[in-house]
């Protein structure tokens, strides 16, 4: 051990970072490197008859990913993704800016632990609770045939609306918090200078505001876009299994259909658009950065 | 009696788990008296605890007993490699599957006299000729659970779930090759055909029914049968008569025009060490009591004949849980199909998508 101390002591400053992120370094190998390769490889690979791979070299499963059906699951993905991400913004923005210029730092903490306090709860278990609240006998049909609003109960469930509902819910917070962070930062000078130079409530936000929260803005709306583009849960059990989105397809083919090296380029592709959006958010999403 | 679906079983496993590695971790060092043991791996709640006692005190074998939920679950479990179990309970298709990539010890039949005691027709079926390596355990049908107050016609077809009277009452199983079955039948075509023509027509049929359907759904069915907001399902006889046990107003019935057929096996896992402990605990399962006993617990369809006469008069009665004879003609065991399961991939994939 002495021995050792005495060794780590004589190593560089970058022998001892290399030394100390090793861990780290070693876990992202282990548990996200090498099974994204193998996917890769798989990706590349023949069916096997009942799931696993039949080891010949193939792009039959890239040409698939053509075929008009899979073309317009994909495309309804990017739709339901992009609504989902404008609803977010949407509602998300207004709360994220009352909440960051609260005065009282406990007010404050209250609101964001308020849209934190979701995550305690299990996603799949919150997304029970919408079949609950949606459903014919439920919350909402309930109280509105009591107050005489509808004679009939409203079909919610099973719809692309309950899907909607379902999402947003389900990532208004990942919108909230980088925008919160965002927000916070904004120096309250700058909008007092721009309504001093003459600008109006509008020109103050669109011009001065906006532009400055943008990269909350970008941030936000990727940790919401990614993640719908997979979601599979809440298409499956609020829509009632009628639509598919990517994550439906991938998940059907990894369990039901046991095409894993299909299932296998589809993950491959989603996680290239993922990619690619990521390599826009660092080129523009940080413009702080680059001072 | 409180019955418990396997569904509610699977939501509150997790809590139980915790509890159980508390709870019958310390019982069973002090319960295991004897150096022979039996580890046997069922689905949830498809067994008799009594069974289980009488098992452990007549031969003095203590069992260890668990639970999957999916056969898919199970062959996962023994592609893993030595996955410990003694006896294992796959369905028809997936006993095909472990023959195919020798998953499975073969039975020893002088050892299983009991074997004897199965229907004729349960014997030798398609996915283990000869039963080598596999002997019938309990089975059952899909058709169409419905809420007898909803509705008021006769539920006799499949055509039912076509009737636009039901539009938005109409819940499908979400699987690959059950979400076909009924259309298949009501065409008076084989659930196992592979017919690239028959399966067009039967997407043809699928797509148009697409409109009334509030709902593909494997198991939340279950849950909107009992609050209304489901009238007609497809779905397998077991889940149904669970819900049927609390539910009065549900009711099963297996259409006229045939339909799936699904039979649970016993089967010994290769490489299990106490494979005569398992035979003799297959045997055991297959004594006309015992069987009984199983059958009167679980309410599904025995392929034990020699158990019939201790069976519940009111199950062995019940047209819903055994089928006459004319229907049963028009029963199928659900077959893998190779190749040609890609032709039901693209049919499911078309209608998901449409």
């Amino acid at each position: 051990m002495k021995d050792f101390l005495l060794r780590y002591k004589s190593w560089g400053k970058e022998g001892k970072a290399g030394f100390l992120i090793s861990p780290a370094f070693l876990w992202l190998l282990l548990f996200f490197l090498i099974p994204l390769g193998i996917i890769f490889v798989y990706s590349f690979c023949e069916r096997g008859n009942y799931g696993g791979v039949n080891w010949n070299f193939t792009f039959e499963n890239y040409k698939q990913v053509l075929n008009p059906v899979y073309l317009k699951t994909i495309l309804y993905s990017f739709w339901i993704a992009i609504l989902n991400t404008v609803i977010c913004l949407l509602i998300g923005y207004p709360m994220a800016y009352y909440i960051s210029t609260r005065k009282s730092t406990v007010f404050k903490n209250i609101l964001l632990i308020l849209v934190i306090l979701p995550f305690w709860t299990d996603f799949l278990v919150r997304t029970y609770a919408w079949l609950v609240i949606l459903r014919e006998g439920g919350l909402i049909n309930t109280i509105l045939l009591q107050m005489g609003i509808i004679q009939e109960p409203l079909k919610l469930l099973f719809t692309d609306l309950a899907v909607i509902i379902g999402l947003v819910y389900g990532y208004l917070p990942f919108m909230i918090l980088p925008l919160y962070a965002s927000i916070e930062k904004l120096d309250p000078s700058l909008i007092e200078a721009a309504y001093d130079l003459g600008a109006n409530g509008f020109n103050v936000f669109w011009k001065v505001i906006l532009p400055l929260t943008s990269p909350g803005i970008i941030a936000g709306s990727i940790l919401v876009f990614v993640p719908t583009l997979g979601a599979y849960i809440t298409p499956d059990l609020l829509g009632g299994a009628k639509v598919m989105m990517i994550g439906n397809l991938i998940q059907q083919q990894f369990l039901k259909v046991k095409n894993w090296p299909f299932g296998s380029s589809l993950s491959f592709i989603v996680l290239i658009i993922v990619l690619a959006l990521l390599i826009i958010y660092i080129k523009f999403g940080e413009p702080e950065v680059e001072k | 009696m409180e019955k418990i679906t396997r569904r509610d079983f699977l939501k509150s496993a997790s809590l139980i788990g915790m509890a159980g590695i508390i709870g019958f971790g310390s019982t069973s060092c002090i319960e295991n008296g004897s150096s022979k043991n039996l580890f046997v791996y069922n689905w949830p709640f498809y067994i008799s605890d009594n069974v289980i006692k009488g098992f452990e005190q007549e031969f003095k074998i203590k069992i260890t007993y668990d639970n999957y939920s999916s056969n898919e679950e199970l062959l996962a479990k023994l592609h893993a490699g030595a996955s410990g179990y003694d006896l294992i309970f796959p369905s028809d298709y997936m006993v095909a599957i472990m023959i195919n990539e020798n998953l499975l010890e073969e039975l020893d039949l002088t050892k299983i006299t009991n074997f004897k005691n199965l229907d004729e027709k349960f014997k030798n079926l398609s996915f283990d000729p000869n039963n080598r390596y596999s002997i019938p355990y309990l089975w059952g049908t899909s058709g169409i659970g419905y809420n007898t107050e909803k509705v008021t016609d006769k539920v006799l077809s499949w055509q039912i779930l076509w009737d636009e009277k039901y539009k938005d009452r109409i819940s499908m199983l979400d699987d690959v090759r059950s979400i076909a079955n009924p259309a298949l039948k009501i065409l008076g075509y084989s659930i196992n055909t592979t017919d690239p023509g028959q399966i067009k027509e039967a997407k043809e049929l699928l797509l148009k029914q697409k409109p009334l359907v509030k709902a593909y759904t494997s198991d939340t069915y279950v849950d909107f049968l009992k609050s209304g907001d489901v009238w007609l399902s497809e779905g397998y006889s077991g889940d149904v008569f669970q819900v049927i046990k609390e539910h009065k107003v549900i009711k099963y019935a297996i259409p006229e025009e045939g339909t799936e057929l699904w039979v649970d096996n016993m089967c010994i896992p290769r490489g299990s060490k106490n494979k005569e402990s398992a035979e003799m605990f297959i045997d055991f399962l297959l004594r006309p009591e015992i069987s009984a006993e199983i059958s009167n617990t679980t309410w599904y369809a025995n392929p034990n004949s020699a158990s019939y006469k201790f069976i519940n008069p009111e199950i062995t009665k019940d047209k819903s849980i055994y089928p006459p004879q004319e229907i049963m003609d028009k029963c199928e065991l659900l077959k893998d199909l190779g190749e040609a399961n890609k032709l039901y991939e693209a049919l499911y994939n078309e209608l998901k998508s449409t």
